[in-house]
């Protein structure tokens, strides 16, 4: 009988909403870790049972979470984030140069090859490793060393690595992406790594087409075709058909291009979904119409999905690990919002239904297909 | 035995649902207390203090016998009544929120 696992984190604790394959039903396990902030949950693509989670809070630092079980239940494991060396400095939002010092983690991402392999993507930004199930931690410290790393400096959100997209034919291929520094690539697992923002133009940058400075904010790939990848960025939806080395704008008609999520169809390597926001300063849907806008075209057209959300009066954002989709036969497409709801679509976006309403604000949404 | 209370979010971290009672031989320092508390409940490590430096966590304080003890350095004796187990050591989460 095949199923979905959702893995839900948010401001307050972690969530497990599972459903068989229909995904009519759902029953919700949680919160686990209640009161801490779970930036995000992610299962292995080796081992489903194997999850990692985020944990983190303001008054008590970073925890990491593991589990064997498939979330039923967890282990603390290892949580000291060491930067390589003397981690130097960063710019500031003063223009000053600041220390490197971390803060928390954002996203993990497991490894293609077994289960205890995994990467972190933390704040301040560096992308970390481990290969003892998260018992310890290294940094790959090619990516803070780059040649332009005294550059970087932080959004609004802080300057944080939230993005890690391995290439599913290529575990030495890593694509990251850095608010507000840009997006990187690493063809040799990590060790070094090139900046992936020709083609970017960002107005909100002295240079609008400086080498690193935009504020990307999600990258999403389809596993049939791993040079073609999605960006949602700051403002603007862009599309590289050739692994980052050139982007171009595919924004077409949407009525903003601003948002934070983007992702593809599970089995249609041309279908892409985003959820447009208002603006910058108005993290909420255009008009308070919530609606996922597919392409079934690779970008530039789009249609609204709105059979099932509200469509009127929503005032909530949807975060950049907010969405996720399954692969069973008829795409499962998810995503969280800051009000606490989590919808679900079961037919790749033709109609939407909430699985839960009123969970703490979400901040990631993951998806596991179990068969 | 030295009574420890802890905030919420560390008692879910280490699976409390009440106050710790530790064995914490002489002299009574927070150091002394957070080092026991740290050795039964290896979780705990960097949650409170820095796992490098011993810093106390910004957000976090220490209270005992109505004093905040969290700007004295850590080797300060602790009042003889949270020696004698009369009252507790406090670990505080900051206040915070809207």
């Amino acid at each position: 009988m095949s199923g979905v696992r959702v893995l839900v984190g948010t401001r307050k604790g972690a969530f497990v909403l599972t459903a068989d394959g229909k995904r009519d039903k759902w029953k919700v396990d949680g919160p686990f870790f209640s009161g801490w902030e779970i930036y995000h949950v992610k299962g292995s693509p080796v081992d489903p049972n194997r999850i990692y989670a985020s944990q983190s809070s303001s008054w008590f630092g970073q925890q990491v979470q593991r589990s064997n079980d498939g979330g039923k239940t967890w282990e603390p494991t290892g949580k000291e984030f060491r930067y390589d060396g003397t981690p130097g400095t960063h710019q500031w939002y003063d223009g000053t140069p600041h220390p490197w010092e971390f803060k928390r983690v954002w996203h993990f991402e497991p490894g293609i090859d077994n289960p205890d392999h995994v990467y972190a993507g933390i704040e301040d930004a560096a992308i970390f490793e481990s290969k003892d199930g998260g018992a310890s931690w290294t940094e790959l410290p090619g990516l803070r060393d780059h040649r332009t790393g005294p550059q970087w400096s932080p959004g609004a959100g802080g300057m944080c690595l939230h993005t890690i997209v391995i290439d599913p034919t290529n575990a030495k291929r890593l694509f990251v992406a850095i608010s507000a520094a840009g997006a990187f690539r690493s063809d040799d697992g990590g060790k070094s790594w090139k900046t992936i923002t020709k083609g970017l133009n960002s107005k909100y940058i002295p240079d609008p087409t400086a080498e690193v400075g935009h504020c990307v904010h999600r990258i999403a790939l389809h596993k049939s075709r791993p040079d073609v990848l999605f960006m949602q960025k700051h403002w603007d939806v862009m599309r590289s058909d050739n692994a980052g080395d050139q982007w171009h704008e595919i924004s077409g008609n949407l009525p903003t291009d601003f948002g934070f999520v983007i992702d593809v169809h599970a089995h249609e390597p041309e279908t892409v979904y985003v959820v447009p926001i208002t603006s910058d300063q108005e993290h909420f849907p255009f008009e308070g119409k919530l609606r996922v806008y597919r392409s079934r075209t690779g970008g530039n057209e789009w249609e609204p999905l709105t059979q099932g959300l509200p469509q009127k009066d929503c005032y909530v954002n949807v975060l950049r690990d907010a969405m996720a989709v399954d692969s069973l036969d008829d795409c499962g497409v998810y995503f969280g919002t800051t009000g606490g709801q989590v919808y679900a679509s079961a037919n790749g976006g033709d109609t939407w239904a909430p699985i839960v309403r009123d969970l703490p604000a979400v901040l990631s949404v993951e998806v596991q297909t179990l068969k | 035995m030295i009574r420890v209370e802890l905030p919420v979010g560390l008692r879910v971290l280490a699976n409390l649902d009440r106050e710790v009672t530790l064995d914490v031989p002489p002299p009574v320092t927070p150091r002394a207390i957070l080092d026991a508390l740290e050795g039964r409940y290896p979780v705990l490590r960097g949650a409170i203090r820095d796992f490098i430096t011993d810093r106390r966590r910004p957000l976090v304080r220490f209270y005992a016998c109505r004093q905040d003890l969290s700007h004295e350095p850590l080797d300060t004796l602790l009042p003889d009544a949270v020696a004698r187990g009369e009252e507790p050591f406090l670990v505080i989460g900051a206040i915070a929120g809207g």
